[in-house]
């Protein structure tokens, strides 16, 4: 399990190697602060919907997870998208609602980037995966912690970077969108050298 | 010359969805390591975005203000599954190789932002070639990326073989890079880059300008 943490973290990492949450990644890290907040959420976000989701997916949506209702021949999984798009749109709602009520600092430092989360791939495409790679809920848990962690390393990483390269005198056809992705490729790169570190 | 309508050609290269607003790249790089997977996504886009152009566009005028983002949702995430279950039952291979990516149409944002910024104010029939022009133009990089990546990572073109390998006797040494994910990055910054350096209007204005001091100017 800690296997699966780390190369959620270094190795899978959602953004640099998956290209997962990449519109965000770029339109989101133009400063450090914003990238912090976004950064936190995703992780939050992340290590609630992964377990969720795969709680539904073992009891409600797996071919023959309806057993238990005697319902033992039903196959669901062709509904997984749907549902897991409805998962995730209800538990930031919730999530948002939460943090309103008890934590009104933490729901003004991430209020604004909640609702952008719903329709962040990262989010969806860990909840795929986890289905894909068969994770029980134990996995699933490190799975859902560690990609969003993972997530949330590379965008800060980045808009510290990018805040950087703001003052350096590059060609004017790659300012801006040009440079993020050659640097985004670097990153990619320095973060394959972790290969290595999970056998 | 027959000139092709307006929503069809802008978004091949002068408001390219992917080069220009940065819409729906999750997708797009990591199935570019070969092109029929690369074609595969593409042919699943573009019936996505013109079928939810398309319904979205027809039924307009009796979406709810209130919930109508839930309602485009619903619909992509519908016809996202109808084209996943098709691949699984005719092409199992390829929706393998695929992976998750077919899925994540559903949170591509080429889909809901044409949906949104296009459909919801247009008739029917403009909307689908909008859909088509926005989903050719992600195809067009698509297939350029997919491109580079197969025939400078494996020498080969739709598994065709191009450029003979040493593996088999040729001179060709395959680049291990072009086949991680780095080199997606790289290329797709080298095609913004030099599609801005052709149409200098598509650079964005910098936060700051770098100001070169007069020597003797003072600090």
């Amino acid at each position: 399990m800690t296997d699966i943490l780390i190369a959620a973290i270094f190795t899978d990492n959602l953004a640099l190697s998956f290209f997962l949450g990449i519109c965000t990644f770029l339109a989101v890290s133009q400063r450090l602060s914003t990238a912090l907040g976004l950064g936190l959420s995703v992780i939050v976000v992340q290590a609630i919907t992964v377990p969720v989701n795969a709680l539904i997916h073992r009891y409600l949506l797996a071919p023959g997870a309806l057993s238990w209702i005697g319902l033992p021949q039903v196959d669901l999984g062709f509904l997984r998208i749907i549902v897991f798009i409805g998962v995730i749109a209800a538990m930031v709602q919730l999530l948002e609602l939460l943090l309103d009520r008890f934590v009104p600092a933490l729901h003004r430092a991430l209020g604004i980037f909640l609702p952008l989360i719903t329709v962040n791939c990262a989010i969806l495409g860990g909840s795929l995966f986890m289905v894909e790679r068969r994770y029980d809920l134990g996995e699933a848990i490190a799975w859902g912690i560690g990609s969003g962690a993972g997530w949330a390393l590379a965008i800060i990483l980045f808009a510290a970077i990018r805040e950087r390269l703001r003052y350096s005198d590059m060609p004017q056809g790659l300012q801006g969108l040009g440079s993020a992705f050659i640097v985004t490729g670097l990153m990619s790169l320095g973060f394959a050298g972790f290969g290595g570190l999970v056998r | 010359m027959i000139r092709l309508p307006r929503p069809l050609t802008d978004p091949l290269i002068r408001a390219n969805p992917v080069t220009l607003q940065i819409l729906g790249i999750c997708s797009a790089l990591a199935v570019t390591t070969s092109l029929v997977t690369a074609l595969t996504m593409c042919a699943a886009l573009i019936f996505v975005l013109c079928a939810a152009s398309g319904l979205i566009s027809a039924i307009r005028r009796h979406i709810p203000q209130s919930i109508r983002l839930i309602l485009q949702i619903t619909i992509i995430a519908t016809l996202v599954i109808v084209i996943d279950e098709v691949l699984r039952a005719h092409a199992f291979e390829i929706s393998q190789r695929l992976s998750i990516f077919v899925g994540l149409i559903v949170t591509n944002c080429i889909v809901l932002g044409r949906a949104e910024s296009f459909a919801m104010h247009h008739p029917v029939w403009p909307s689908m070639l909008d859909g088509l022009g926005n989903a050719l133009g992600y195809s067009l990089v698509l297939v350029i990326v997919a491109t580079i990546r197969e025939l400078l990572g494996m020498g080969t073109l739709l598994g065709i073989p191009i450029l003979p390998t040493t593996a088999e006797g040729g001179w060709f040494v395959p680049l291990r890079l072009m086949q991680l994910a780095p080199a997606a990055f790289f290329i797709i910054g080298l095609l913004i880059w030099a599609i801005r350096a052709a149409r200098p209007e598509q650079v964005e204005h910098p936060d700051h300008r770098l100001v070169t001091l007069e020597p003797g100017a003072g600090s």
